[in-house]
């Protein structure tokens, strides 16, 4: 796993993979699994209230991960299904693709894990998701205001996080 | 090196009723395969309930760090789901061949079982070509 250590933003942000505007949401967890930020740009279909959704989606990708941890076909020691992992250790996945969405996700080593959602044919996301946990340490973590753990309310952050997301996606 | 991990068919409820592996490191033991399985017929699922537009099928393609999942899922629910190295291109073209494989060889078999595990010796052999000929077309290239 790569480490983002860098103190700036980088200055030119990956390119874009598609024009127009169509990423659905987005969400921020930290690694006990609450949901620091939800965005929603798109979304017509709400099947769960917001609380259960976070709780689903989290579930997901904890669940997804241990069967990727498991599933590692290059590694002989994979240990058993379902074992706690440390962020960045054993296999992990990037993204998942279904027919009406693409979710990317990433994770840091604090285990701020981010996760976006968009159209099924955009292209790869990562450094466009490092980009983004740039701009989350850039606005959120140096606001002298924010204690960790607690929802993100940050009003630069927010405009700062639109206007990427529609330039990428 | 394989392209190919393995492969696996689970049923309408999440039950393994195949299952091969063609080479990956640490093969998985039988109540793990199982466990595994039915782990990814849930996540099939929740996947479906979170989809931001009507209409979701549920995932067709998981990039991992170190394998591709594509999962192709039959009208009756069935699921055929291959680990591949990531990048390889036409597992969805075999994935449909393995589902040809299945209605001839399993389903018309007078013995078969519905939603049991598959023991028949056509489709075995049949499938290993299959698995054969696509490593061919992918060293070919």
């Amino acid at each position: 796993m790569q480490f983002f250590g860098g103190s700036e933003i980088s200055p030119s942000p990956p390119a874009p993979t598609a024009l127009g505007n169509n990423a659905h949401m987005m969400y921020v967890f930290n690694r006990s699994g609450v949901c620091l930020l939800y965005r929603e740009w798109n979304r017509p279909l709400h099947t769960l209230n917001a609380q259960q959704d976070h709780k689903l989606m989290f579930g997901l990708l904890f669940s997804l991960k241990s069967l990727t941890a498991k599933m590692d076909p290059t590694s002989a020691e994979k240990g058993n299904l379902g074992v706690p992992q440390l962020p960045g250790q054993g296999c992990s996945f990037h993204s998942f693709r279904t027919n009406t969405y693409k979710l990317s996700f990433m994770e840091s080593p604090s285990g701020i894990k981010i996760i976006l959602v968009t159209h099924p044919r955009t292209g790869d996301l990562r450094d466009s998701l490092n980009h983004i946990y740039n701009l989350y340490v850039e606005y959120v973590v140096r606001n002298p205001l924010y204690s960790a753990g607690t929802p993100i309310r940050c009003e630069l952050f927010n405009t700062t996080l639109d206007q990427y997301v529609r330039s990428i996606a | 090196m394989a392209a190919i991990y393995s492969l696996y068919i689970i049923n309408k409820s999440g039950g393994l009723i195949f299952y091969k592996d063609y080479g990956s490191s640490g093969r998985m033991d039988t109540n793990d395969s199982l466990r595994v399985a039915s782990l990814w017929h849930s996540m099939h699922a929740i996947s479906q309930q979170l989809s931001p537009v009507a209409g979701c099928l549920g995932i067709e393609l998981l990039e991992a760090d170190t394998f591709d999942l594509h999962c192709f899922q039959s009208l009756t629910g069935t699921k055929f789901f291959v680990v591949s190295e990531p990048g390889t291109p036409h597992m969805d073209g075999l994935l449909k061949v393995i589902y040809e494989l299945y209605t001839d060889y399993v389903l018309k078999n007078p013995f078969y079982e519905m939603e049991m595990p598959i023991r028949c010796e056509l489709f075995d052999i049949n499938l290993t070509q299959a698995i054969q000929k696509d490593r061919v077309a992918l060293l070919g290239r």
